[in-house]
């Protein structure tokens, strides 16, 4: 237990000592940064932002977890959330429903579709045996270098009025995600001008849910996890192996569908060339960091969000705020490092304790042998 | 827990004996010969000759280079048993080292903190994954995270009060030309030989002055660092297929555990690959420094890491596919930046391609494939009757989706290292 604990202090400990070197070398001192850092980070109106930001980086977190869970690289998240965001945008703009239905059928679309592009490479793989890291890569290419642009381009709004930024039509009022400010003023928390909790958090916290549900507590989950984990042996007993692929693949893509959603159905209101890109790739180092479980891409989404707010904090001292992605590099590299040190120890602890268990049986054996001589 | 494990799996036992036939190297050339004439004929026929022109084919391999090296990297790892996912962060490193050595030292010396810097992200992975046992996946995401970072960041250090934080200043000086004597005209000892190429590239007979023009391309005004990469290639096959070093090398990714019981010291051997891979994949970064814009540019990569992943995937683990496989690349860019017009009637070769493909699997009793691939040929072929040009934004990503269909078609003769990506312990035994 105590060692569970220790793998993740020790990763950030090594990622502070390392960013401390890089700092002190580049001639800064890296207390005085750190401290700056925590004093900006935990007002509340960054807080707000370190959720809002880590919101997206988990979604992103569950979907690579999934494909994780049956070994699968979803390397496509990327792709899957850029293209859902587009077309959900589109759809969204296009539907007149009330409120709560209006938001739901956009993240429908949003789900239908990423789970549709993903699902390419999971035919692919089980059809045709195409291994999904380099399909995912190439659908990722064909979104983010054409197809993008191209559906922007049909797509983009009628009347700019004079803006010249691209972008589609505005999704109606009913469309869109409240925020959560009321329920922060409600337990007394006097929320600064300007920051909005985004509401898409109740969505995120209800796809961990349901990530937890589906993987851990029902038949398919298990079928998942027991394909993932030896494909022959779950072939044995009756689960194609094939077909898993695909499943897993079409709901990965669905979680990877709603990634970008808290944009769209909160502060854009429409997909705008703004859309932040790379939060497919955050998906990857949040779900590794925080070892596929729910509640531990929780905290490294929150981890990353509150490094990335914190670190704006940098500009004011004239620091790179580029260490912040050294940081979170080195985190990701030295909590696998720990984990596999603590699994090391762990293995030969429970070595030691076995020999001495059969040590014990084998001298009471002899002992009691030349008892009864 | 390796993740990349599930895909070596679902092959079924009827495809061995097809996957251990090998397409010898004679049928290569036929093949490629035969696609050129192809493309001649297209040429002829829609009347845009940049398809085969002599500027295609030079600027098709300094686009294809920086992804065959980049892949040519993953090569070496991977024939050592080592997933190198990182090589886009090594080759970021490359570029940012390769423009500093660029501006600071000169062009050459550019070349070689280029390697240095991709070979220092190259350490840390095997430190990781051979040193550690970290998986491999982890580790290389963790390094696609630190590249652009890192380089970010020393820019700013080094670079910003002198030309902001996302690019270096320019490198000054070149590294030089080359033109193959004979081939191209290049002097031999001071004297001008004739330009035997490029004389036949001005006849305008029909498909030899194509072909003549294409390896003009290949063989003239070549920048010696491209000399220098294309020449890593056959160097690459020579010393992992041909040399005792290579055999062992390869039976570090084939069966660690057996490589061991011989002797072979695989965490040095293992590390050594991936560090080469790492200044192969920064060799590529300082290329596209040094030969395309002369400064360092933030994005200036733009996933060229991964296609190069892609291409050694495509090019079945092997040197010859993964360079056909980054000259698709290569060839389909070029084409784009010299004339987009042109791309238009590379539909054409696409049903042509498409069509032979649907004939051969109906010949072979595919009826699946086969039909599916002629009905694709018929589409194709109306959306380049029915229209007089291919939307721009498409032309960036037609490599990628031919890629993608290649490999829908082939990828099933594909066989990656047995023990790519699994762990290894000394002394573990089975």
């Amino acid at each position: 237990m105590l060692l569970g604990v220790a793998a993740p202090t020790l990763a950030i400990a090594i990622a502070v000592a390392v960013s401390s070197v890089v700092l002190v070398i580049s001639g800064d001192d890296p207390f005085e940064i750190y401290s700056a850092m925590w004093e900006f980070g935990t007002q509340l109106n960054s807080i707000i932002s370190m959720i809002n930001r880590a919101v997206p980086y988990y979604i992103s977190g569950l979907a690579v977890a999934v494909g994780f869970k049956m070994n699968l690289f979803n390397i496509g998240v990327e792709g899957q959330y850029y293209l859902a965001g587009i077309l959900a945008a589109v759809v969204g703009a296009w539907l007149d429903l009330p409120a709560p239905l209006h938001v739901a059928c956009i993240c429908i679309v949003a789900m239908a579709v990423g789970a549709a592009w993903a699902g390419i490479a999971g035919v692919l793989k089980a059809t045709r045996g195409v291994n999904e890291v380099i399909s995912t890569i190439m659908l990722n290419n064909i979104v983010g270098l054409g197809l993008g642009a191209w559906l922007m381009a049909r797509f983009r709004e009628s009347e700019t009025g004079g803006s010249l930024q691209i972008a589609t039509e505005h999704i109606p009022a009913s469309g869109l995600m409240p925020d959560l400010n009321s329920w922060l003023e409600k337990i007394g928390l006097d929320v600064p001008q300007g920051s909005r909790l985004t509401g898409f958090l109740l969505v995120a916290i209800a796809v961990g849910v349901v990530f937890y549900l589906i993987l851990e507590r029902t038949r398919f989950g298990y079928d998942l996890r027991a394909s993932g984990m030896n494909a022959w042996a779950a072939a044995s007993s009756g689960v194609s192996s094939n077909a898993m692929v695909v499943k897993a693949m079409l709901l990965s893509g669905g979680i990877a569908g709603l990634v970008g959603m808290s944009y769209v159905l909160g502060d854009f209101g429409r997909f705008t060339g703004d859309f932040p890109t790379n939060l497919g790739f955050t998906g990857i180092a949040v779900a590794l960091l925080g070892r596929n479980h729910p509640v531990g891409i929780g905290l490294a989404a929150l981890l990353w969000g509150f490094l990335e707010r914190s670190a704006q904090r940098l500009d004011l001292m004239d620091v790179p705020k580029e260490i912040v992605v050294i940081m979170q590099g080195t985190i990701v590299l030295s909590v696998v490092v720990a984990y596999e040190i603590v699994r090391r120890i762990r293995a030969a602890q429970l070595q030691r304790e076995v020999s001495a268990q059969t040590d014990d049986e084998r001298v009471s054996d002899v002992t009691g042998a030349g008892a009864t001589a | 827990m390796s993740i990349l494990e599930a895909h070596t799996v679902e092959r079924d036992p009827g495809d061995r004996s097809r996957s251990s036939r090998r397409v010898s190297p004679l049928r290569w050339v036929a093949i490629a010969v035969a696609g050129f004439v192809v493309l001649a004929v297209i040429g002829e026929i829609t009347d845009s000759g940049s398809l085969t022109g002599r500027g295609t084919f030079g600027a098709a391999v300094r686009l294809a280079l920086p992804i065959g090296l980049a892949g040519l990297g993953g090569l070496w790892a991977e024939r050592a048993g080592v997933i190198n996912i990182g090589l886009e962060g090594m080759l970021i490193l490359g570029t940012w080292f390769g423009a500093y050595g660029g501006v600071e030292y000169g062009p050459w010396w550019g070349v070689v903190f280029g390697v240095v810097g991709g070979a220092l992200g190259g350490l840390v992975h095997a430190v990781a994954t051979v040193g550690f046992g970290v998986d491999h996946i982890v580790s290389g995401v963790a390094i696609n995270l630190l590249g652009p970072g890192v380089a970010r960041y020393l820019n700013i250090v080094v670079f910003d009060d002198r030309t902001g934080a996302t690019q270096s200043p320019r490198v000054s000086g070149d590294v030089g030309q080359l033109d193959l004597p004979f081939l191209a005209g290049g002097p031999i000892l001071g004297w001008d030989t004739p330009d035997v190429l490029g004389w036949l590239a001005r006849q305008e007979w029909f498909v030899l002055s194509d072909i003549g023009g294409a390896l003009r391309g290949l063989t003239g005004g070549l920048s010696l660092v491209v000399v220098l990469g294309l020449a890593l290639f056959p160097l690459t096959w020579w010393v992992l297929w041909r040399t005792a070093f290579g055999l062992r090398l390869r039976s570090c990714g084939e069966d660690p555990i057996a490589a061991e019981s011989l002797g072979v010291n695989v965490y040095r051997l293992k590390t050594i690959a991936v560090t080469i891979s790492g200044a192969l994949a920064g060799l590529g970064g300082a290329v596209l420094v040094l030969v395309f814009a002369s400064i360092y540019r933030e994005g200036q990569t733009a996933g060229r890491g991964f296609i190069g992943l892609a291409a050694m995937i495509f090019g079945n683990w092997r040197p010859g596919g993964l360079a056909l496989g980054a000259g698709l690349f290569g060839y389909t860019d070029a084409v784009q930046l010299r004339d987009e017009a042109a791309v238009h009637s590379l539909l054409l070769f696409v049903a042509a391609l498409l069509a032979v493909l649907g004939v051969w699997s109906l010949a072979r009793r595919r009826s699946l494939g086969g039909v599916l691939a002629v009905v694709a040929a018929i589409a194709v072929f109306a959306w380049w009757a029915l229209t007089d040009e291919y939307p721009t934004q498409f032309v960036g990503f037609t490599p990628h989706i031919t890629t993608l269909l290649v490999l829908a078609f082939a990828s099933q003769r594909l066989r990656m290292p047995a023990a790519d990506g699994a762990e290894y312990r000394r002394g573990q035994g089975r």
